[in-house]
């Protein structure tokens, strides 16, 4: 039978690939699609809790689907973001973008 | 779900074995279509996760919302900074590298104990199951009913936003001026081929002038 443990290490994986990803990716789109890896680690936390902790009050399915429309709201407004700083300076390379170094 | 543990393993290891590899490729490939391509890879096999963990409403919004919208979005914004250029290689970028590498394995070192040596205070209820969609309606508009309707008023506002900040700033002169004209001497269907016009063409080809 599948216990909760397979989840939870297979979502701390997929998390800690996505940190790696977030920091050490240099094309800005990449960046967002590491955080997209981040909040999806983390909703299969929630997931795999509100199954095997709270089976019949799925409150855990509630915060899934909210951390689900943050993250949508959260790609629009950063792949905006990420088109205007193009049109700004001409590049996606993460190591480009120091404006408010000193 | 009603599947034989047999089937339940053997997907589980399919779909972490797709997602684990998949999320890796998203990381270290260096061409990014790919990479947003097994991001959508990553998307469906979590969703294939949530159809194991009996939350079938989930695994379709998780379907809809990631694979549908947010990763349809991400392949815009690549084809839209599509500019294949190579990054200038840094000094020292290894040590960076090898640091991170370091500190997420650590990192899942430490969740992995965590994870192992805690224990769990399972629920030995039935799972919801094929009630689970009822069970979040109900949430939703009983006691998550004030979160439910800031969502929607935080996605209107990131909607808002994004349409502002990804906009461009100014409109290109040439447009305007072709639009400032009054097309009094066209037939009334051309006007829609001026606006597309480029400066460079004569405005007013002389068939249709008169």
């Amino acid at each position: 039978m599948l216990q909760v443990q397979y989840f939870l290490l297979l979502a701390a994986a997929l998390f800690c690939i996505g940190i790696f990803g977030l920091i050490t990716s240099r094309n800005a789109v990449r960046v967002l699609m590491s955080i997209e890896l981040l909040l999806n680690a983390v909703n299969l936390n929630l997931m795999a809790f509100s199954n095997y902790v709270d089976p019949q009050n799925i409150k855990g399915q509630v915060f899934t689907v909210f951390v689900i429309t943050v993250a949508a709201a959260e790609a629009a407004v950063g792949l905006a973001i990420v088109l205007a700083i193009y049109r700004n300076r001409d590049t996606v390379d993460m190591e480009q973008f120091n404006l408010l170094k000193w | 779900m009603n599947l034989a543990e047999g089937v339940q393993v053997v997907s589980f290891g399919l779909l972490a074995l797709m997602m684990i590899g998949a999320a890796l490729g998203v990381v270290l490939l260096s061409n990014i279509v790919y990479s947003a391509f097994l991001l959508a890879a990553v998307f469906i096999s979590i969703s294939g996760m949530y159809l194991l963990l009996n939350a079938d409403f989930v695994a379709a919004a998780q379907l809809l919302v990631y694979v549908g919208a947010v990763n349809v979005l991400i392949l815009f914004a690549i084809m839209l900074v599509n500019k294949r250029e190579d990054f200038v290689p840094m000094t020292n970028a290894w040590i960076r590298q090898g640091a991170t590498a370091l500190v997420c394995v650590g990192l899942f070192a430490l969740l992995g104990t965590m994870v192992v040596s805690t224990p769990w205070a399972i629920s030995a209820a039935v799972p919801a199951g094929d009630e689970s969609i009822i069970k979040l309606g109900e949430h939703f508009f009983s006691d998550f009913l004030l979160p439910f309707e800031l969502a929607s008023v935080l996605l209107l506002m990131a909607m808002v936003g994004a349409i502002i900040l990804a906009r461009r700033e100014y409109m290109p002169e040439d447009v305007s001026t072709e639009l400032a004209q009054p097309p009094v001497l066209t037939l009334p269907e051309r006007p829609r081929d001026l606006v597309a016009t480029p400066v460079d063409r004569p405005q007013f080809p002389s068939g249709n002038s008169k």
